[in-house]
């Protein structure tokens, strides 16, 4: 890359995320938001994979990847460098991991940064299992998903868990701002993160990202994918500071979880009876009832 | 100026005089001395740094890769449990080329949990790529913290540097400290002024994929980077003598070795009761020398060769063990010394146990007898299993 692609775009084309990659189209919409003074930790994982091969980058801003669960950690000495350096007025600093990488293994690693206060937004690309190494269940994968680690069979029904509530978990440790957001809403994207990085103090906005590969969607249904999932109300859209919720996005197009559960393979075995449909539309419900998204 | 001092202390203060920026560190026996004092002298407004509290060893080192990457010189301390949970970070900071300051108080590791020195945490990650230099007493680990971190942060070298010292007998004992003046130390310490680093003004990505057409070549350069280290060393050390009269830093020491028969070869505090031994001994007319290794990583085969060059018979003590084969130092004395020597390697003062004189004494009369590759001393017969008594 020169520095001409870097002109109009800090993330740009020429990696090699797969057709309809929901990631890259967040990690895009993030980077221009947060604009050039800004650093980046990245964690292992798919991004980091398909982005900066040796010798490319598709970055424009300086950004470093070390290892898979210590984003935070590494993102913290960033941020301890540049106070000592008195640069931290001027740069900004984010951490970046999927699903796995902040919820599960990067947890302690995020709940340390949180709690000492440090000037970070961490964010989270949730495409809901390990895609980086071939679609295991995480933390983060809905309710009877089927992923290789939560295969359907006889004896299952998928993954048997509902999703770990990092946005929740991550505003209990009373943060300035912990908000969710969807590549379906690209200008949310934007709003959220320009308005973390206007707030000194640590963040958490975690991003839905639909995979095509992982989901067994069509890459070419990603945002409508995304738009559906929060339209169910499977994906709640909602903003917390110090620890209260102040804000949600009302669905104004609500739709049966059906709509969103049929786009996608991985969701295929439960369109087969009634039962298990209405199981994930109590999920659904839930989340309605209580972020109030009607 | 001398002073009489706590090693943990002594240790802090080295760092201190070092100018670091960023200290993150997790407390663990026999480590926290070193970083509360750090703590206090920030507290105290007598050092100006970030000091982090992290939730883990594994953050800590974390936390200096990311300062470290920042353009910012970082300290982090650790022991045992702490190092190995740190494992992975510790070799990601090295194959980025940082060069973070770690000392090591060196710990045995569980299980059974034993927060007693022996020396099997740094030697479990003696393959990072980190430069490994080894103490004797807490004047030599002052020393090696001033002088490693100019040593890995020559801009042809950029490698992390471990400072090791054993636990509990070092960081907890007291001892007469010349301690260099901040005016010294910044005369021989530069600014940290990296090729590389985070900026918003010359954006670089760091830490990318390696695949196979790139890995490794980024393995060698290290491996060879390693080698400039073993020339560089004698020359970072006479300038520190120049302003100090001392030269700690160095490959390796020898204590009487010029007519010696029997060379025992070792690493750390034990190296002072050897020397004591070697005095006994030498007065019934006994010729018996030390080799201490300072530098164990890279590992100094040429110095090695040439000062055993006239010894005949060679006893190696490893305070570790590669359980199922032999101690880590004998394995690689014995691969660098001609095979006319007679090489034995003795495992000893693991979890802690004192290596007294006597230890040292039935190891030299062992050697003198017969060769052995890897015999425990001191060993309890009581404590074993019935079908491992007879051995």
């Amino acid at each position: 890359m020169t520095k001409k692609h870097f002109e109009e775009n800090l993330y740009v084309s020429g990696h090699t995320a797969c057709a309809g990659c929901g990631q890259s189209m967040a990690v895009r919409i993030v980077m221009n938001a947060a604009g050039k003074n800004t650093m980046v930790a990245n964690s292992t994982g798919c991004l980091e994979v398909f982005s900066t091969k040796a010798p490319e980058t598709a970055f424009g801003v300086p950004w470093i990847h070390s290892l898979f669960e210590n984003s935070a950690a590494v993102a913290s000495g960033i941020e301890a460098g540049l106070k000592y350096l008195n640069k931290l007025d001027d740069i900004r600093i984010i951490a970046q991991a999927g699903d796995g990488g902040t919820g599960d293994i990067g947890l302690q690693a995020i709940s340390g940064m949180l709690e000492r206060g440090q000037d970070v937004l961490f964010v989270c690309y949730d495409n809901e299992a390990y895609m980086n190494t071939g679609i295991q269940r995480s933390g983060s994968t809905p309710f009877h998903a089927n992923t290789t680690t939560s295969p359907i069979g006889e004896h299952s029904l998928g993954n048997p868990r509902p999703k770990k509530p990092m946005v929740e978990i991550c505003a209990a440790h009373h943060i300035p701002y912990s908000a969710t957001a969807s590549v379906g809403n690209p200008k949310d994207i934007e709003r959220k993160v320009k308005k973390a990085l206007s707030i000194r103090g640590p963040k958490y906005l975690q991003i839905h990202v639909p995979c095509p590969l992982g989901w067994k969607s069509d890459p070419s249904q990603t945002i409508e994918i995304a738009k559906l999932a929060i339209a169910t109300g499977l994906y709640p859209l909602i903003e917390y500071e110090y620890g209260k919720l102040v804000k949600v996005t009302k669905l104004t197009l609500s739709k049966p979880v059906e709509e969103y559960l049929k786009t996608q393979g991985r969701f295929k075995h439960l369109l087969k009876t009634k039962e298990m449909l209405q199981e994930v539309q109590d999920v659904a419900d839930k989340n309605i009832e209580y972020y109030g998204l009607k | 100026m001398k002073k009489y001092l706590e090693g943990s202390w002594a240790m802090a203060e080295a760092a201190k005089l070092c100018r670091p920026g960023v200290v993150a560190a997790y407390p663990i026996t026999p480590q926290t001395h070193i970083v509360e004092h750090l703590a206090k002298f920030v507290a105290d407004g007598d050092l100006k740094a970030e000091t982090l509290n992290v939730e883990s060893e594994h953050s800590a080192a974390s936390v200096v890769l990311g300062s470290q990457s920042a353009g910012v010189r970082s300290f982090t301390c650790t022991s045992s449990q702490g190092l190995l949970l740190m494992g992975e970070v510790v070799f990601c900071i090295a194959g980025m080329r940082l060069p973070v300051m770690m000392i090591c108080a060196n710990r045995a590791v569980s299980a059974p949990i034993n927060i007693w020195n022996d020396q099997q945490d740094s030697i479990a990650l003696r393959d990072a790529g980190w430069i490994q230099l080894y103490a004797e007493n807490n004047q030599e680990a002052v020393d090696l913290i001033i002088t490693g971190h100019k040593l890995g942060e020559n801009s042809k070298i950029m490698l992390p540097i471990m400072v090791c010292v054993d636990g509990f007998i070092l960081t907890h004992g007291m001892e007469t400290i010349d301690m260099p003046s901040q005016e010294d130390v910044d005369k021989f310490l530069p600014k940290y002024d990296p090729p590389y680093k985070l900026d918003v003004d010359n954006p670089m990505s760091f830490g990318l994929l390696g695949d196979p057409t790139v890995y490794t070549e980024t393995r060698y350069a290290i491996h060879k980077t390693m080698e400039e280290v073993l020339d560089l060393i004698p020359k970072i050390s006479k300038e520190y003598e120049d302003l100090t009269s001392r030269d700690s830093l160095k490959l390796v020491e020898s204590y009487k070795l010029e007519d010696a028969e029997l060379a025992i070869i070792a690493m750390g505090s034990v190296c002072g009761t050897i020397k004591d031994v070697i005095d006994i001994e030498r007065e019934k007319g006994k010729k018996i020398g030390l080799l201490k290794i300072v530098t164990y990583r890279p590992f100094p085969k040429k110095a090695i060769e040439s000062a055993l060059k006239n010894v005949s018979n060679v006893a190696v003590i490893d305070k570790n063990i590669s359980l199922g084969s032999d101690g880590a130092l004998y394995s690689e004395i014995k691969a660098t010394l001609n095979s006319d020597k007679k090489t034995s390697g003795f495992i000893a003062g693991l979890g802690g146990r004192d290596i007294t004189i006597n230890t040292i004494l039935d190891i030299i009369q062992s050697a003198e007898k017969e060769v052995n590759n890897c015999k425990f001393v001191d060993l309890n017969k009581n404590l074993l299993w019935d079908e491992f008594k007879a051995s």
